[in-house]
């Protein structure tokens, strides 16, 4: 990250540092994703967002499990944890217990965090443990090679579904608001302000938080659905997107093709007591807190 | 209250293990019910609230895992304890604890198996599965007690074995351990010894998974500004993935010889009568109370017998197997599984090795050992 467009004169210059240098673990830089992928997007959103929030950064802790975005924990210049697949939700739980001082964050992917680890998902949830869960959904298992997961659209192609997938898929801002999520926002990758903002409000809130980031992986997901490389997915995204914060939860399935919208938008915004605040609350009563 | 529970208790084996997590420092729990487990985590759910611990009962065993690694990333003496249905289902995140270098304990009450299996009766079949259940080559630890007091006694020293070398470390008790009530002497705080583990000096230069000269690496917590990366990915120095065969190469063997060269530091057994003996029993955990005591009426008829009570089953004594092994003429090894650490005593002891086996489902019996003992005496 050395090139910055410089203004006025429209030349290019070199600079030699970019604002978020320092937020990105240079040494690890290129990063493994493909071409048009969505999860630079995604990963500067998280940079910007962690930056700006009034946490300091050595307070805060990334985690992940295992896939494409599983990777990005690797690339954010915080402590950060990669785990094992479909498990980042409960490590993160023991290390906020522990530590309740830290802003703790899970990114990670939607076979990750909702095929193989979703049982801890809901749990967390449920707990409200004070952590954030941003989930990329590309519709597939990346790493592995474009194979259908939790959240493939019915009829979509993947290397698993050829004849068209026939599961129903999740509808994940609806899932994790039937469970207790205190905070819930979907957006595209090409909805970087948004995005941000509401990664900004997710890591300053209280409770379990949960950030749902719609993202092309062309390799495993577009080409095969004919969404075509990154950017033509992204200029899907401009047509179809629509903002609409009080959508019922039926209009945020997804079916990723033909004229059907692309609902985004934040959908809940509400407190609850935390697990750490509920279990302060009874011990107190008990005398066993002073 | 007290974390340590200082005099002299009539207690539950399971109960004994809470109490010796507790006198560790032990101060987070993550767990999932399961007899013969139970008694454990219900102790730590009352116990942890009064010195400042947490208890906390997650969705299963695999998150009680995580959970447990998390709360240890963060600092704290962490534990879980479970029996062999959620043995099973830790394996892979106990991979996830030996190779991101993370000390934490696990207790497993044994009990019978495979599957549902028995389980409120004992066993002691999951002695293998302790050392090679995980995929990936590693070196486990484990400390098998043979009575309450032990529960106590043994827990700890998993905690400081853990802390010092900076892995999962197990009790690998059984059923009939856990479930008995004997007399337990919980010493004064001050005559316990704890071990915490090694931490980064200063902030400059450090890398994360450089071992100093013991092999061990200091260990920098989460929210201390090193801005540390760890991963389950094979990894260098500094913490990072780098997936080629040097790296392999430099990592598991690293991880191997820091258990490997301590070996002789951490293994631990006791012996009774073994200077003379013909017939060496080793045994461990709840087996080797009848195999003391059918050790003991051999004597008595004139055998010349001997006991190898096993503490640490992994790593394996080896070095003293191979030392009996040069006066005696067989071991025989009773152990309530189908013959499991009897393997690894063949393989370092030249003469003959019989074992007395049991499937499973209550005391494997003196009279059993006492008999295997009398046909190798002929
Ligand atoms: C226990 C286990 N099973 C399977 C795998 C193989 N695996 C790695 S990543 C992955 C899927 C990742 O999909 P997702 O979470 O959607 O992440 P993406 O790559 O799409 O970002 C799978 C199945 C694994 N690492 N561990
Ligand atoms: S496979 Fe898909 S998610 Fe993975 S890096 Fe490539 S484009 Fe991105
Ligand atoms: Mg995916």
């Amino acid at each position: 990250m050395s090139a910055k467009g410089a203004g006025n004169e429209g030349k290019i210059e070199t600079v030699e540092e970019h604002p978020l240098d320092h937020i990105l673990r240079q040494d690890r830089l290129p990063h493994i994703w493909c071409p048009g992928c969505g999860l630079g997007s995604a990963m500067t959103c998280f940079a910007q967002a962690i930056e700006r929030v009034d946490i300091p950064l050595k307070k805060q802790v990334l985690l992940s499990g295992i896939g494409c975005t599983g990777r990005i924990a690797g690339y954010v210049n915080v402590d950060s944890y990669h785990t094992t697949h479909g498990r980042a939700i409960p490590f993160a739980t023991g290390l906020k217990i522990a530590n309740p001082e830290l802003c703790v964050t899970v990114f990670s992917g939607d076979g990750d965090l909702f095929a193989i680890g979703g049982n801890h998902f809901l749990h967390a949830a449920r707990r409200n443990v004070d952590i954030n869960v941003i989930c990329v959904n590309n519709f597939n298992y990346g790493m592995t090679g474009g194979q259908q997961g939790p959240t493939t659209p019915v009829e979509a192609k993947t290397s698993t579904t050829r004849y068209g997938s026939f599961e129903h898929p999740f509808n994940l801002p609806y899932l994790a608001a039937a469970i207790g999520a205190v905070y819930v926002s979907r957006w595209t990758t090409l909805h970087c302000r948004h995005l941000e903002k509401s990664m900004e409000k997710a890591l300053q809130k209280k409770g379990f938080t949960f950030i749902e980031i719609i993202s092309p992986c062309p390799t495993g997901f577009g080409r095969p659905n004919k969404l075509g490389e990154g950017l033509e997915e992204l200029r899907y995204y401009r047509e179809k997107s629509v903002i609409k914060n009080d959508a019922s939860w039926d209009e945020l399935e997804l079916h990723m093709r033909g004229e059907e919208p692309v609902v985004v938008g934040d959908f809940v915004d509400t407190e609850r007591p935390t697990y750490l605040e509920l279990e302060e609350q009874m011990l107190r009563a008990k005398g066993l807190m002073k | 209250m007290k974390a340590v529970l200082t005099g002299s208790h009539f207690m539950l084996g399971d109960i004994a293990c809470a109490e010796g997590a507790l006198a560790a420092g032990c101060k987070f729990f993550g767990g999932y019910p399961i007899t013969p487990a139970t008694e454990t985590a219900e102790r730590m759910a009352l116990r942890l609230p009064q010195v400042g611990g947490h208890y906390i009962q997650m969705e299963d065993e695999i998150g009680s895992l995580a959970a447990v690694l998390g709360a240890s990333c963060a600092g704290v003496k962490s534990m879980t304890a479970t029996s062999g249905p959620g043995f099973s289902l830790m394996q892979e995140n106990i991979g996830l604890g030996i190779v991101t270098e993370t000390p934490c304990v696990i207790v497993n009450v044994q009990r019978g198996g495979p599957s549902t299996g028995l389980p409120t009766l004992a066993g002691q079949a999951d002695m293998m599965q302790a050392k090679w259940g995980s995929h990936g080559d590693y070196e486990a630890i484990a400390y098998v007690p043979n009575s309450c007091q032990e529960m106590f006694d043994f827990t700890i020293k998993a905690f400081n074995t853990a802390e010092k070398y900076r892995q999962p470390v197990f009790v690998m008790a059984d059923e009939i351990i856990g479930h008995m009530t004997e007399r337990v002497v919980i010493p004064g705080p001050k005559k316990i010894k704890l071990v915490s583990r090694k931490r980064p000096k200063r902030k400059k230069n450090y890398l994360p998974f450089k071992p100093d000269k013991d092999l061990i690496p200091p260990m920098a917590l989460a929210g201390e500004g090193y801005g540390i990366h760890v991963t389950g990915l094979t990894h260098d120095a500094r913490g990072y993935p780098v997936i080629d065969e040097e790296t392999q190469h430099e990592m598991v063997t690293r991880l191997i010889e820091k258990i490997r060269r301590h070996a002789p530091k951490i293994w631990e057994f006791e012996e009774v009568m073994t200077e003379d003996a013909d017939i060496v029993v080793v045994s461990y955990g709840a087996a080797s109370r009848s195999a003391g005591r059918a050790v003991n009426i051999a004597r008595k008829e004139g055998i010349k017998a001997g006991l190898m009570r096993l503490i640490t089953v992994w790593p394996f004594p080896e070095k003293r197997i191979k030392e009996l092994a040069e006066s005696a003429k067989a071991f025989v090894v009773p152990e309530i599984n189908m013959g499991q650490i009897s393997r690894e005593v063949e393989r370092f002891a030249s003469g003959r090795v019989l074992s007395v086996t049991h499937a499973g489902g209550g005391m494997l019996s003196p009279e059993a050992v006492l008999q295997k003992i009398k046909e190798v005496a002929k």
